[in-house]
């Protein structure tokens, strides 16, 4: 059994993409969409890694993964975020709240498999 | 003589040979022909914008009207010297450039009019990418639906074995985010062709509130007289036709306190007072209204077009320094979204309440005018025991000039744009401000060198 992802990202067809590539890669994958209980479901799933869009309903990817930093068990957590926002600021954001790595929609494939691969080796 | 007492017979005898009737020319620039009057008559000081539109309207150079073409090039030439791509310009030689290379000295000023008009291009589009949230919801979903195609698109051209049903829903997803990906460019398409045709669009309540305001002219003479306004207010909001409920609700309050003003400051007496004074000082007329000085001045502000040379601006924000009412005017551009200015008086009236304020101020940037601003912080609803006092602030805004034709005084020695006394420099909103070193900065500037 491979390495646990956990795609946290509201739009449908981005998540049965990118499950179907980690997938195919080896990854176990465990997809959630909504940021309300998204800090809940990192716990109780406890994945390798995360991988966390910044814009959700209910609560921002920011707020997420800053809540998952101060968490005990989760504050180490690799978490790649992903944005269709490509900001200095947002970069910054990202950063700041300890984002393992930022990267910009629209990507390519082997973008998103390189840096998954470069955070948690599968 | 001082060079605006000939400014007005320029006026007056470039109006007679073009054969034009002053109420005509006061019409094309928008303001009373008794105005005119008296700045033909050399009794008002005239400058500015009024006399850039006077200049249009007669088809001169604003420059024949106010002094020499040759003296105008070259303030034109120092103000270009001035910026920070002027460094190393020979300002000393300045008299010598425009005499002896009119032309290429016309170019230059040309050159630096054309990047002041482009910077403010950028400033606004910067503007609404950062914060307009229409805009930045309709763009992350098309970057979302082109992510989508991008990927599945890859899926199926780089994985050689995959399975009928997998490869089924591809297609189909595909197909779906196709038709999203269209629908959602179209989408953005039309809302920009609508914004950069200049029509009113709102994508918010308080957008819908300011084009309803804008369209009515910031007066709403059918609610000075009505004994029952009520149904008018109704018939207001009914015929604007706005999307959505808040805009609906936050009109009806804004009209009703329309009413209640109105009431307070019947608008005969109001214009009255307005005309009797010799300057301006909307402490006096609040005084005379036995009104708060914020009442007065949303009436001031409210009053029809024609009581005021130009138009008077108005920004009314909550202790929080949330802008909840806006009235723009040339030159003095308020942020369409997120805070104003830290150094506004507004937010420092907000620091003292029941304090009345009056500031003399320019904007940061190419093309901002000089105004004289008026703020007061009050208390909202009557003062009660054991519940926090909460207050809002309004700062009144009069073109500078406009007030000194009230007052017919002199500028003191050293005003006026070859050295402000006592003139506060302030900006619209950090992400457009030029100003460097503000204390009150709060994110980079675009207009910075570094940006």
């Amino acid at each position: 059994m491979g390495k646990h992802v956990l795609l946290i990202e509201d739009e449908p067809n981005i998540i049965e993409a990118i499950s179907f590539l980690l997938s195919r890669d080896g990854w176990r994958v465990d997809t959630h969409s909504n940021g309300v209980d998204a800090v809940q479901v990192v716990q109780t799933k406890a994945p390798d890694l995360v991988v966390l869009d910044v814009m959700l309903p209910g609560k921002s990817g920011y707020d997420i993964l800053r809540e998952l930093r101060e968490g005990a068990g989760t504050a180490d957590l690799p978490v790649l975020m992903l944005t269709a926002r490509g900001q200095s600021r947002d970069r910054e954001m990202a950063a700041r709240f300890g984002a393992s790595r930022f990267m910009t929609k629209p990507f390519s494939n082997a973008e998103v498999l390189e840096a998954v691969r470069d955070l948690v080796a599968p | 003589m001082p060079k605006s007492t000939l400014t007005g017979s320029r006026i007056r005898e470039r109006r007679t040979m073009l054969g034009l009737r002053q109420s005509q020319l006061a019409q094309m620039v928008q303001i009373s022909p008794s105005y005119l009057n008296l700045i033909e008559h050399n009794r008002r000081r005239i400058g500015g914008k009024l006399l850039g539109d006077i200049a249009e309207a007669l088809g001169v150079e604003q420059a024949l009207l106010s002094e020499g073409a040759e003296a105008a090039l070259i303030a034109s030439l120092r103000e270009a010297a001035a910026t920070p791509l002027g460094k190393a310009a020979e300002l000393d030689r300045a008299d010598e450039y425009a005499g002896r290379f009119p032309g290429w000295a016309g170019l230059t000023v040309g050159a630096h009019r054309r990047i002041g008009e482009l910077e403010h291009i950028v400033e606004t589009l910067t503007d609404r990418l950062a914060h307009d949230p229409h805009l930045a919801a309709s763009l992350h979903e098309v970057l979302s639906m082109v992510t989508a195609i991008r990927s599945t698109a890859g899926i199926l051209a780089d994985t050689h074995e995959i399975e009928p049903e997998w490869r089924d829903r591809f297609h189909r997803n595909l197909n779906e985010d196709a038709t999203r990906l269209a629908e959602g460019a179209q989408s953005l398409v039309t809302y920009l062709d609508r914004a950069e045709g200049g029509e009113d669009h709102a994508n918010s309540p308080q957008d819908e509130i300011e084009a309803f305001l804008r369209r009515h002219g910031f007066h709403f003479a059918m609610l000075e007289s009505a004994t029952d306004p009520e149904p008018v207010i109704a018939a207001l909001v009914e015929e604007a036709g706005f999307t959505s409920l808040s805009a609906k609700v936050l009109v009806r309050a804004l009209l009703q306190r329309y009413v209640a003003d109105a009431a307070q400051m019947p608008l005969g007496a109001a214009l009255e007072a307005l005309g009797a004074q010799d300057g301006l000082d909307p402490a006096g007329i609040a005084a005379q209204f036995g009104v708060g000085l914020g009442t007065a001045m949303r009436r001031l502000a409210m009053l029809p077009p024609e009581a005021w040379a130009r138009p008077v601006g108005l920004v009314i924000c909550d202790a929080s320094g949330t802008m909840t009412f806006r009235k723009p005017i040339e030159g003095f551009p308020l942020p369409r979204f997120g805070a104003g200015c830290p150094l506004w008086p507004l937010y420092a009236a907000l620091g003292r309440p029941m304090v009345a304020q009056r500031d003399e101020v320019r904007q940061s940037g190419r093309g901002a005018g000089r105004f004289v601003t008026y703020s007061i912080a009050e208390p909202v609803g009557p003062a009660r025991f054991d519940v926090p006092v909460l207050t809002q602030a309004h700062m009144l805004i009069v073109p500078s000039s406009d007030i000194d034709a009230l007052a017919a005084v002199d500028l003191p020695d050293g005003a006026g744009a070859g050295g402000e006394v006592g003139v506060r420099q302030i900006g619209v909103s950090c992400r457009i401000c030029p100003t460097k070193d503000c204390l009150g900065r709060r994110e980079p500037s675009i207009m910075s060198e570094e940006f």
